[in-house]
């Protein structure tokens, strides 16, 4: 059995309310017993209540398993790049390292790696991650192409990105705005690091106010800027 | 102890179809189910509310039935005992309550015992304990916990439209063009709800979020309205007399279906735009730019949660949004819906069928000679004999205070933790003669208890719930209750039959309670007479009115699918009879003036910060539950007090340190969270926790004069940097 190619993980962090869902429920699987294979942080708690989702992007020429040494990290014939294989991992850490998007995570008490695999028990017998069933946001998304693109006009797979010289491509799509997605299709992740997290992004074109007081704000205007304390 | 984390490896016997047992959205889970435990859960992908979607309580909440503070026998309260607690043989501890509750009316007559429900049991408990008190006990003092949560809204939407139930399904957001969402932390309270509204989003829909703090969905919004705590009305009699002068009125609705709107805009005038702005924080471009998407959108949703209704202006706000969808003529049509979040699971049918004081099954009013008669014949009894109304749960601790109720029954309700000032309501639980609880953990408030009798879990019966959208659902039993416990109907049927007035109280099954319920909501606003656990299963639930008779013609019928959408064009209601779609005699909606009011205890030089309460999405309500589930613990373990950075700077304060927040009523020491998402005059606290961590030390206990809800999300407030951690940080909260 192996995950139908038709169907594909969406990921959109824009939707992500933070309830940690996904973790709750990603630590519930038999594969592995009580830890979240998925991470939800807090960009910065004190300036935003944005967070980010991750969940393993399964590269399809997957970086960790490149640098792996024991050849412990095997990608299968429909794209998901596994977890480590037991017997092989020597728990050195390079891939933890290596990983452009920070997924793997190395469990010093079992003397391994564990990572995403999207669900492989899961997806390989045609129901969808448990993530991506859960989440209340449907920040996580696990469809089709036709699906995505029915309910989300206003916005964009995207599944390349940029970190530095390196040029990603991923089995998982992330969810840009649509007008964004023609302009730059590819998400350089290294330029954004430099961007400070919005507390809230807002455009507030008023057509015109009786007190004649027309207005555009700054986008990334504090809407608390005039109050005392 | 941590909660026990059962092994995931053991394959369940059987899969059970039910629901989640915390909040009002009621989503659909499958609970794994082995050797009459419940093991784990698997998502229920085709019920059509949530889809499989879950937050992380419903996630986890499979935890709570293998944990060991599930009460398994009766316990009376014992000073010998080290838990202050001994066990005794169930049938005793009827007797033992049987007993007292004689004792205490032969002494003081029958209103001298007060009893309090809650809105997490379902609708068949809540009609049960509602004929208990008025027929058993002969009481006229139930209330229930819903009047922390869900009467702005109801006695509002009664007011309005004459019937108190949202208007339409959650599908109907997505397609509009603007969705309106006041004073509700969707993504933390109903996590599910913020799906709908991305979904909305990405058809085109314009988000406005009208909160004193940037929740996780006004984080994106398209328009974040920062009002000042307890200033909603009137941003709401400013947007509608924008939407005047702009002539953003739908004319034809207004005159054809409406009354009293020119009361409503003689009173909006005085909201000009400066000064609505300097009374509620919210800039004028602000307001204009939310007047200009809600007056010339063509469909739209407004929804409205506590943030506005947890105050004692709370009806005036609920009415202030009621006119805004009315002025629009957006109701009662495919996308466009008006509705209100219930907090906990049966918020809707937990306030339908009597345990709320002044309400008979099927939201009958039990001041109407008309409807006491109809309810006193379905319960076989003679219609003086029916008490009259009550009063709502806070009074009924202030007569306790006065000593005009001496006895207590309390079922599903934590007033210690949920009730504010909560000091006064520990003074009120110690003056009692007897308290007797049922319940499934010892929860803060049955520590006062006399004697605790041992209730079921919602995954231990079963029964029907309705949840935000007036769907009714129907909730399956997953596992036996273990020990002595049982169902919690059982225990106050074996109550009457101690009391010797067993007549009526002698249902073998939910599914009898049900069907008794059925005709005694039947002709009622409330009209559940065409639903049957059947229809509920094969439908995968049912929106009421559901009828089986119909109310044009009189004619039978078996087969009427419920009412998903409410005031349709050309629809006919038993009230209006034809007149009209909404449920008064004339079919007409009513405007009603929503006046701003100034909060009580508002701040002051004394008290010159505003404090609010609320929730974190990992924890319900006064916590019972899922403070003792580990994962959830885990989660957001202790509250923290949340603040702006220019507050905190201004006061010495760095995010970590302790703090302590001050009010008339009492402090409170905590850490402080600091954070930009936060107004910089405001701070909140998470009300989930018991003893020295409970927000509700210091909120006021300030009513709605009209729905009596008390004003948890609004008093004045002092904050420091406190002088040294409390007491309670050398001790960790029991790991639960």
């Amino acid at each position: 059995m192996a995950k139908p190619d038709y169907l594909h993980f969406f990921l959109d962090p824009n939707r992500c309310i933070g309830c940690q869902s996904c973790m709750q429920a990603c630590s519930e699987c038999d594969t592995h017993r009580g830890e979240s294979m998925i991470h939800l942080e807090y960009v910065n708690r004190a300036e935003s209540v944005q967070t980010v989702p991750v969940v393993c992007m399964h590269c399809e020429q997957p970086t960790c398993a490149e640098v792996c040494p024991a050849d412990a990290i095997k990608r299968t014939g429909d794209g998901v790049v596994q977890s480590a294989r037991k017997p092989r991992c020597i728990a050195c850490g390079n891939c933890v390292v290596a990983c452009p998007f920070g997924v793997p995570e190395l469990y010093e008490d079992r003397k391994i790696m564990m990572k995403c695999d999207m669900c492989y028990d899961r997806t390989s017998v045609g129901k969808k991650p448990m993530c991506a069933t859960v989440c209340p946001s449907q920040a996580l998304f696990f469809g089709t192409r036709e699906q995505i693109e029915q309910l989300r006009p206003l916005s964009a797979p995207v599944n390349t990105f940029q970190f530095g010289s390196q040029t990603i491509t991923t089995q998982v799509y992330v969810m840009v705005p649509r007008k964004l997605a023609t302009v730059a299709p590819h998400l350089d992740v290294t330029a954004a690091m430099d961007v400070r997290p919005r507390s809230r992004a807002v455009s507030l074109k008023v057509v015109s106010t009786p007190a004649g007081g027309p207005a555009t704000a700054d986008a990334d205007s504090d809407p608390f800027a005039g109050i005392e304390v | 102890m941590t909660g026990a984390r059962l092994s995931t490896s053991i394959e369940p016997d059987r899969l059970v179809k039910t629901h989640c047992c915390f909040c009002g959205q009621q989503c659909g889970i499958q609970l794994k189910v082995r050797d009459n435990e419940v093991i784990g859960f698997e998502p229920w992908e085709e019920f059509p509310f949530n889809r499989g979607m879950l937050c992380p309580k419903g996630v986890k909440r499979y935890l709570q039935g293998s944990h060991p503070d599930r009460l398994t026998t009766a316990l009376r309260r014992d000073t010998s005992s080290p838990s202050g607690f001994s066990s005794l043989p169930y049938s005793d501890a009827i007797n033992r309550v049987a007993a007292e509750i004689g004792r205490i009316q032969q002494a003081h007559g029958a209103g001298a015992i007060g009893v309090l429900g809650g809105a997490s049991l379902t609708t068949e408990k809540t009609y049960l304990l509602g004929k208990f008190a008025r027929v058993c006990l002969k009481t006229p003092f139930i209330d229930y916990n819903g009047r922390l949560c869900m009467v702005s809204a109801g006695a509002a939407n009664k007011k309005a439209f004459g019937i108190d139930r949202t208007t339409s399904p959650w599908s109907d957001m997505v397609g509009t063009d603007v969705i309106w969402v006041a004073g509700s932390n969707v993504a933390e309270c109903s996590p599910i709800t913020t799906n709908y509204i991305w979904q909305a989003r990405e058809q085109g829909a314009k988000i406005i979020m009208q909160d004193p703090r940037i929740t996780p969905a006004a984080r994106t919004c398209d328009l974040y309205l920062p009002v000042k705590p307890g200033r909603d009305a009137a941003v709401f009699a400013c947007v509608l007399q924008i939407m005047i002068e702009r002539d953003w009125l739908d004319h034809a609705f207004i005159d054809a279906h409406t009354v009293g709107f020119e009361q409503v805009a003689e009173y909006c005038r005085e909201w000009t735009l400066p000064r609505t702005a300097a009374e509620t924080g919210v800039p004028e471009r602000a307001l204009m730019q939310a007047a200009e998407w809600w007056g010339t959108a063509k469909t739209s949703f407004l929804f409205h949660a506590r943030g506005i209704e947890h105050h004692s202006n709370g009806v005036q706000n609920s009415l202030g949004t009621i006119n805004l969808v009315l002025a629009s003529g957006r109701i009662g049509k495919p996308k466009c819906g008006y509705g209100t979040i219930v907090g906990q699971a049966n918020g809707q049918g937990g306030r339908e069928h009597g345990q709320k004081c002044d309400q008979l099954p099927g939201l009958r009013d039990i001041s109407n000679p008309e409807h006491r008669r109809y309810i006193a014949g379905v319960w076989g009894i003679d219609e003086p004999d029916l008490p009259g109304p009550g009063v709502d749960a806070y009074e009924l601790f202030r007569k306790i205070d006065r000593g005009e109720i001496k006895g207590l029954l309390s079922i599903c309700f934590n007033p210690k933790v949920s009730l504010p000032d909560n000091a006064f309501i520990t003074r009120c639980l110690e003056k009692l003669e007897f308290f007797v609880a049922i319940d499934f953990f010892l929860n803060d408030t049955a520590w006062h208890a006399d004697v605790v009798l041992p209730g079921s879990l919602q995954e231990e019966d079963e029964g029907t719930v309705t949840q935000v959208e007036g769907r009714i659902i129907k909730i399956n039993k997953a596992v036996d209750c273990p020990g002595e416990a049982r169902e919690d109907w059982r225990i106050i049927q074996d109550l009457a039959q101690a009391l010797g007035r067993s007549h009526g109280f002698t249902f073998g099954s939910p599914h009898e309670i049900f069907e008794e319920l059925r005709v005694a909501s039947k002709g009622g606003v409330a009209d559940y007479s065409g639903v049957t656990y059947e229809k509920i299963t094969q439908h995968l639930g049912v929106f009421w009115p559901c009828y089986s008779q119909d109310p044009q013609t009189g004619a039978a019928i078996d087969d009427h699918p419920g009412t998903p959408r409410l005031f349709e064009a050309g629809s006919y209601n038993p009230v209006a009879k034809g007149s009209g779609p909404f449920y008064f005699p004339d079919g007409r909606a009513r405007f009603n003036v929503a006046e701003y009011r100034p909060p009580v205890d508002d701040a002051s030089d004394e008290y010159p910060i505003y404090l609010t309460t609320g929730r974190v999405v990992s924890q319900f309500l006064s916590g019972t539950q899922t403070r003792r589930i580990g994962p959830l613990v885990k989660q957001y373990a202790e509250p923290r007090i949340e603040m702006h950075p220019r507050l905190a700077a201004k006061l010495g304060i760095a995010d970590g340190d302790w703090a302590t927040a001050e009010t008339r009523r009492g402090s409170i020491t905590l850490k402080a969270q600091v954070v930009t998402t936060i107004r910089p005059d405001t701070i909140f606290i998470p009300y989930h926790w018991a003893g020295q961590k409970s927000a509700n030390q210091l909120t006021v206990a300030a009513q709605d004069p009209i729905s009596k809800i008390p004003q948890y999300k609004v008093c004045g407030c002092r904050l420091r940097k406190a002088d040294a951690a409390p007491d309670y940080a050398a001790v960790l909260e029991p790991q639960q």
